[in-house]
């Protein structure tokens, strides 16, 4: 191929990206999903996914988009592995994204430097660096409504209060199974500190991603420690594969606790035996609600969405939702606050800081009592909002807790300390310049 | 000293001390090695009649499965599933003959390993595309494959002996049995053994390469789907099966690439190998070994025999 042939090749191929670049537009907003439909974490991937997609689609179709301005929906499969996920991130940056979602601890953890550098706020829900709660030195990384830590000081005050108050602990043994990657590793410190404070012992049981399938060796182990209480970190078909694992080894299934991100598939996996199963959780299962009403209306419907019908309102599904809430709402708060209908990802990172959902905003949104309210701020970028524990009954979920508080005291001064140290051994992490605006 | 007392007393202490906990993980070790056994064999199969190393015999396990648990969720039978399964991998054996081997006839070794490589991410594309990325749930009652659990007092302990690994066990075996018997007393299974041989000398007396090739793949592919119906019964099907399917490269490291023999012997030393390894020892480094000893236990063997326990001995002229 001659230079000239090939120098035309690459215009005519730079005019035709051009042209359908989403976000070039200033009538849009454009919005990348980072998603995962394929690989071993599929099964949990594809239902958030479909949630996140679904909830911003309505929007579009029902409302025009956020404000009158249509949001831009790309999705980019990660396949839930960290350097596709990176370069994920890098071809949508040009693309002027108001935010990205990476859905994977080990993906954010990458990208929290460059959201500062390429002023693009990263919103890990629930997911990520429970240190970058803190604002004031992660002003782009926003992760509500609760930390990971903020997840097991949960778990482990409900089963402090099961056995009569949280001194009770001393002397008993927690087994901590999780994937050995980033993800699982990142409540270990709080787990050893809660265990060296409350005297309690641990025994952790990783869990490699190639062995997701083959825990045998894991469960033995426990019939070997014999721990009084079990609490899992797993994601994708770890999930459904420990359920079925821990039914097979006869663990009780009342002593065994996950935090927030198995799914119904997961526990089905049990089959039977599985009843009993807990799990933290802090939104609504089901599609009862004007918002989901809306999302099957305008989106399934009308064939529009990429989800079975009959997971459109499971558990993974309303996380995806959820997650999509917080997008809208970010925008929309920065469209408030600037004057803004195209707002761009430091208007966007303005907008999550002041985001308030208290529950007249749920109502308004159609989503009076799927979740508990949210107030973020310049400082806390996180809520360190409760979640409830939920058992699996054999068919469905079903709530067995008041909301509970996470042990902010034990918490709040590892997770301080945590971030300090990120910033100190970052060298040249840049101090906060952004500006705090009144309301947060 | 702690340290050594740690590593080479303890550990032996504790199953005297509790010889039940020994059994059982004896025994998950046996099911996990035969299971690795079954999927080494697929392997075993390709290698000796073309010299291939099948990278895609890992996808074969999910996409057999997969083919299976689709059909029946579709509503079909669960055994006319079964049999449209298998035939779905006497096409694909087909597909792989004409497309991929016929046109790389004569390509060193090293262009046919890649071609699998390729075959590999085509078949986790298709399956991906055809049935979603959701795991799925084995069918287990319609194909009479059996559930519960038999708990036996033994040792001062309970043992606990899952109906399913047992009939995974008893199955593998009559397939490997079944495998050996074909291999060494039907006139296929000799001709099979003819083009392991050598190409050009069973081309010589009339072998048809092409057809023989259909045969082994067609036989990798229910040796797949055998695998995939047994281990997707235990933790379910999905596509992070393929890289279980991976543990039987040490499988076959040890027991050679060209040994159905080797391939079970190998399966089981490595099964057992990583759970009284995880069991036992994995708690002085935190847990987690067993991802890598199966490689290690591999690579001790290499050094002494690199052919594997039962490969063909390497003898070059030089």
């Amino acid at each position: 191929m001659s230079f000239r042939k090939l120098s035309l090749g690459l215009a005519v191929a730079t005019m035709i990206g051009g042209t359908v670049l989403p976000a070039a537009a200033q009538d849009s907003i454009y919005v990348p999903l980072f998603t995962y439909r394929t690989g071993p974490f599929a099964g949990s991937g594809t239902h958030i996914a479909d949630g996140m997609h679904d909830y911003l689609e309505m929007l579009n179709q029902r409302d025009g988009g956020i404000g009158g301005v249509k949001l831009v929906l790309e999705e980019c499969e990660t396949g839930y592995d960290t350097k596709k996920g990176v370069e994920c991130y890098e071809s949508v940056k040009g693309k002027n994204p108001v935010i990205v979602n990476p859905w994977s601890t080990g993906i954010t953890l990458p990208l929290i430097p460059r959201a500062s550098v390429d002023k693009i706020p990263i919103l890990s829900m629930a997911y990520g660096l429970s240190a970058s709660a803190r604002g004031d030195i992660f002003p782009w990384v926003f992760n509500p409504p609760a930390t990971y830590w903020d997840g097991l000081s949960m778990i482990v005050k409900y089963i402090g209060e099961k056995e009569g108050g949280l001194d009770k602990l001393k002397g008993k043994k927690i087994g901590f199974l999780h994937l050995d990657a980033s993800f699982g590793k990142e409540p270990i410190p709080l787990l050893q500190e809660l265990s060296k404070e409350l005297g309690f012992e641990v025994a952790l049981y990783p869990v490699a991603a190639q062995d997701m399938q083959n825990q045998s060796s894991q469960w033995l182990s426990a019939r070997r420690d014999r721990p009084d209480y079990m609490i899992m970190w797993g994601w994708g078909s770890m999930n459904g594969a420990a359920v079925k694992e821990a039914v097979r080894s006869g663990y009780p299934m009342d002593k065994f606790y996950s935090v927030w991100w198995p799914g119904e598939d997961d526990a089905r996996a049990g089959g039977a035996g599985a009843k009993g199963f807990k799990m933290l959780n802090w939104h609504a299962v089901g599609t009862n609600f004007p918002a989901l009403q809306d999302i099957q209306k305008h989106v399934v419907d009308k064939g529009l969405s990429k989800a079975q019908k009959d997971k459109v309102g499971e558990l993974l599904y309303n996380r995806g939702v959820y997650n999509s809430l917080l997008i809208a709402e970010g925008i929309a708060t920065a469209q408030k606050l600037t004057g803004k209908k195209a707002v761009t990802g430091e208007d966007v990172r303005r907008g999550m800081e002041n985001i308030k959902l208290d529950p007249a905003r749920l109502k308004e949104l159609g989503l009076e009592g799927f979740t508990d309210q949210l107030v973020l701020s310049c400082s806390d970028h996180n809520g360190h909002r409760p979640a409830f524990m939920q058992e699996w009954d054999g068919t469905k979920w079903v709530k067995i807790s008041n909301p509970i508080e996470p042990m902010t005291d034990r918490v709040k001064s590892q997770l301080d300390a945590a971030a300090k140290d990120y910033a100190e051994k970052n060298a040249g992490w840049p101090k906060r310049t952004e500006a705090c605006d009144k309301a947060s | 000293m702690d340290i050594l007392y740690k590593v080479f007393i303890e550990p032996f202490v504790f199953m005297g001390e509790a010889p039940d906990l020994l059994l059982q993980t004896l025994w998950e070790g046996l099911v996990s090695g035969v299971l690795y056994a079954l999927i080494a064999l697929g392997f075993v199969l390709i290698f000796k009649a073309s010299g291939v190393f099948n990278f895609a015999q890992g996808i074969m396990v999910v996409f057999s499965a997969l083919i299976l648990v689709g059909l029946y969720e579709k509503g079909v039978p669960a055994f006319l599933a079964l049999i449209l399964a298998i035939g779905a991998m006497l096409l694909l054996a087909v597909a792989v003959e004409r497309v991929v081997l016929r046109p790389l006839v004569n390509q060193p070794d090293i262009i046919l390993f890649m071609a699998t490589f390729g075959l590999t991410y085509f078949l986790i594309g298709l399956g991906e595309l055809i049935f979603g990325g959701n795991p799925k749930e084995m069918i287990t009652g319609p194909l009479f494959l059996p559930q519960g659990t038999t708990e036996l007092e033994m040792f001062g302990g309970l043992v606990r002996f899952q109906h399913l690994d047992i009939a995974a066990a008893v199955i593998a075996s009559i397939m490997i049995g079944l495998l050996a018997v074909f291999f060494s007393k039907t006139r296929i299974g000799r001709a099979l053994r003819a083009v392991a041989d050598s190409h050009k000398a069973a081309l010589s007396v009339g072998i048809s390469l092409n057809q023989i090739w259909v045969i082994v793949w067609f036989a990798a592919g229910i040796v797949a789907l055998v695998a995939g119906i047994m281990w997707g019964a235990r933790s379910g099907v999905s596509f992070s099966l393929q890289i279980i399917a991976l543990k039987a490269l040490p499988v076959l490291i040890l027991g050679g690439f060209t040994s159905i023999p080797g391939a079970i012997i190998g399966g089981l030393i490595i099964g057992v190998g990583e759970k009284l390894g995880e069991f036992y020892w994995g708690p002085l480094v935190g847990g987690g070994i067993e991802t890598w000893l199966a490689y290690v236990i591999a690579l001790l063997f290499l050094l002494y025999r690199p052919q594997g326990l039962f490969g063909e001995k390497i003898i070059e002229r030089i």
